[in-house]
């Protein structure tokens, strides 16, 4: 351990005291970073709480933080941090969710609770039954959606100014002048599992790349439409590379055809120099 | 006759006895609780607080306090951010101690790089946390002062605060949104003069001047009436709703990360914690007052035993080499372009860290899936769990005391909003 963040001794006999405490509702004890955390079971997290506060001195609930992970079936962490002021130790204790099932509120175990569970409610739409109070807390009145989920862009889909004509605020759909550059860092021979473009034909994957924009038109329609597209000669290719191809009409291509008399300016100017004399040569 | 709902006789027991006559007479009205809001453009609110009260006369009977009208999604920010293009996010957070803020996300970082700071390094991160820990007070002092009615003291605190302001510009070229401290050190090495200078201005100008200002204020009769014994928190109290800080040290309880969970160099530190005695606005705004004296011991003694040698990690995967290096070493500009624009990658993990900051405990949870950009990034303010007690102090306190109450929390919506 070379880090100077905050020292925190670990606590002898934690991990039993708290099996010891929680008892089947105790999923996961894991040690790492120098951080205690757990993982309880959902249902019984109020109980949990009071038993962390009454049995272990855990005796504040500093933050309630949520996480989001899209890929699971239970995408949302709700993650709890609580601090012992006698016995100088922190934890961290876990309970996972979906958008649909909510979480048992412990404010009445701790008041503080309510802001914090208010928090996560706006920012993840995780549901806290009991809570007394679940309003939105941090977003715009009349806000719709939840921010930091994952699947949320960072643009967000309004935005609003002042309107010269309605002399009010107005809210409208995002308009971006220049869209969101996510620039991406992984290389392709530090494991990255994407299909760089133009490799779309090498990968192999059997499969014929998706043909052009989704589009409204039938199955037959877009064969039919292929078939024609098959059946007539390639159009010549537009190209300039004479005068006469500019398409700007005779009376240019007659104009364009004289030799320009710019060689004659250019090899008058391109007269060499006299060199320049040293500067602080008085001599 | 019965009376309206809702309407209160106030010293009814005054008249027991007495035959009293309270039939309705033409003129006379119900007097029920109103409803008001208390900014959100209020100068005592200190940003954009809108307090929605429900009062009986003067009396207030519920408080509502709304939050985030300064919300700008930083946290969602950040997670679309390398580690180190996401540090100055931390000094918009709260924009009196920015300092404080950008301690708890160094370190956090390096907790999970298991990155060593060289000793100097260290040092100057205590003395600039220190002097942002004198700088916010002042504001709050000052403001503080000034809610309750005084206006001298404001305007001698402020002169303190800039002098503070001035000292950050020297070492970081900004006098506000400094982006100083970095994942791994301190930005750059500070002049010898910048360290005389702090150490005089704390000797001489800093005792002398906060001293004449507070000498206005602490014994001052008004200023009592105004703050003793308004918004009591016991220390039951003071746990459950989260306080931390000078609130949670004005309630009585001897808490202070910088002495039970040292980091940096505060574990060779030499300081004493202020606690009150009644756990009211007088003594939130005294053990501010102290933190002061002992913020300058902690300054005075970084001043003395700041070692030599260099102020950031020589690791040059996560600390980029300085200018001069560069134009010598091929390998130097590789690291500089590579951490300028990929950035470095902390390993996956996820931690808690929290430090003193002029405020209370201010926490960040990080969660890294091993990339250069934070998985997660949780900021736990210090207001938000504050300000959630509000209704709770100022209960039964008249509306005139919100003034009082709010100073006395030293509250910044850059923070509680985020």
């Amino acid at each position: 351990m070379a880090h100077n963040a905050p020292l925190v001794a670990p606590r002898s006999g934690l991990g039993d005291a708290i099996k010891a405490a929680l008892g089947a509702d105790l999923l996961v004890h894991v040690f790492a970073a120098d951080e205690d955390s757990i993982t309880v079971d959902r249902e019984a997290v109020a109980g949990v709480m009071v038993a962390l506060r009454d049995k272990l001195e855990y005796q504040q609930l500093m933050e309630i933080a949520g996480v989001d992970y899209p890929d699971r079936a239970e995408r949302f962490e709700v993650v709890y941090h609580l601090l012992s002021v006698t016995k100088n130790h922190r934890l961290r204790v876990r309970v996972c969710t979906d958008e649909a099932t909510p979480v048992p509120s412990i404010v009445p175990v701790w008041p503080v609770a309510g802001w914090l569970e208010r928090e996560v409610f706006d920012m993840y739409g995780v549901l806290f039954a009991g809570n007394p109070d679940l309003r939105r807390i941090l977003t715009d009145y009349g806000f719709q959606g939840h921010p930091q989920r994952k699947d949320f862009p960072l643009t967000g889909y309004t935005e609003l100014r002042y309107s010269e004509e309605d002399k009010r605020v107005v809210y409208e759909p995002v308009r971006l002048a220049q869209d969101f550059r996510n620039f991406d860092f992984m290389s392709p021979w530090e494991g990255a599992d994407y299909v760089l473009p133009g490799d779309e034909k090498a990968g192999g994957t059997g499969e014929a790349p998706g043909k052009g924009a989704p589009t409204s038109m039938t199955a037959a329609q877009v064969k039919a439409s292929d078939d024609k597209a098959k059946a007539s000669p390639p159009p010549t290719p537009k190209t300039t590379e004479s005068t006469a191809q500019t398409g700007a009409g005779a009376k240019a291509n007659k104009a364009a055809a004289k030799p320009s008399d710019d060689g004659a300016k250019a090899k008058a100017a391109a007269k060499p120099r006299a060199p320049r004399k040293p500067k602080g040569d008085k001599a | 006759m019965t009376d309206a709902p809702n309407v209160k006789h106030y010293g009814g027991d005054m008249f027991e006895g007495y035959p009293v006559d309270t039939a309705d007479t033409a003129g006379d009205q119900a007097v029920t609780n109103y409803t008001i809001n208390f900014g959100p453009q209020h100068p005592a609110a200190h940003g954009v607080l809108r307090l929605v009260l429900e009062l009986d006369g003067e009396i207030i009977e519920r408080v509502d306090p709304h939050v985030g009208l300064l919300h700008r999604g930083t946290e969602k920010l950040i997670e679309y951010k390398t580690y180190l293009q996401a540090l100055p996010y931390f000094d918009r957070l709260d924009y009196c101690s920015p300092l404080g803020m950008e301690h708890s996300y160094v370190l956090a970082i390096e907790k999970l790089l298991d990155l060593e700071v060289p000793e100097r390094g260290q040092y100057l991160r205590v003395l600039f946390a220190e002097l942002t820990r004198i700088c916010n007070h002042m504001l709050n002092i000052g403001s503080h002062v000034m809610d309750v009615g005084a206006m001298t003291p404001n305007l001698w605190v402020f002169e303190l605060r800039e002098d503070c302001l001035n000292f950050f510009e020297r070492a970081s070229g900004a006098r506000m949104h400094s982006a100083y401290f970095r994942p791994g050190g301190v930005h750059q090495d500070v002049p010898e003069k910048l360290l005389y200078d702090i150490g005089e201005w704390v000797d001489k100008r800093l005792p002398k001047l906060f001293g004449d200002a507070m000498s206005l204020v602490i014994d001052n009769r008004i200023f009592k009436q105004r703050n003793v014994d308004i918004a009591t928190v016991s220390k039951e109290d003071a746990l459950a709703w989260g306080f931390s800080g000078p609130l949670i040290r004005g309630s009585g309880i001897a808490w202070d990360l910088r002495k039970s969970q040292p980091y940096d160099a505060y574990a060779k530190m030499e300081f004493d914690i202020p606690v009150g005695t009644r756990g009211d606005c007088y003594d939130r705004f005294m053990v501010r007052v102290e933190e002061v004296y002992q913020s300058a011991r902690i300054i005075r003694q970084c001043i003395n035993e700041m070692p030599t040698g260099p102020v950031a990690s020589l690791d040059r995967k996560v600390v980029p080499p300085k200018r001069g290096e560069m134009k010598q070493s091929m390998e130097s500009l590789i690291h500089h372009f590579k951490l300028y624009t990929e950035g470095f990658h902390v390993p996956a993990g996820e931690v808690y860290v929290a430090t003193e900051s002029p405020k209370g405990e201010f926490g960040v949870y990080l969660v890294s899936d091993g990339t250069n950009k934070p998985y997660r990034c949780k900021i736990r303010p210090t207001a938000f769990s504050h300000l959630q007690a509000m209704e709770m102090m100022s209960k039964g306190h008249m509306l005139a005391d919100t003034t009082a109450i709010i100073g006395a929390i030293d509250v910044v919506f850059g923070e509680c909003d985020r």
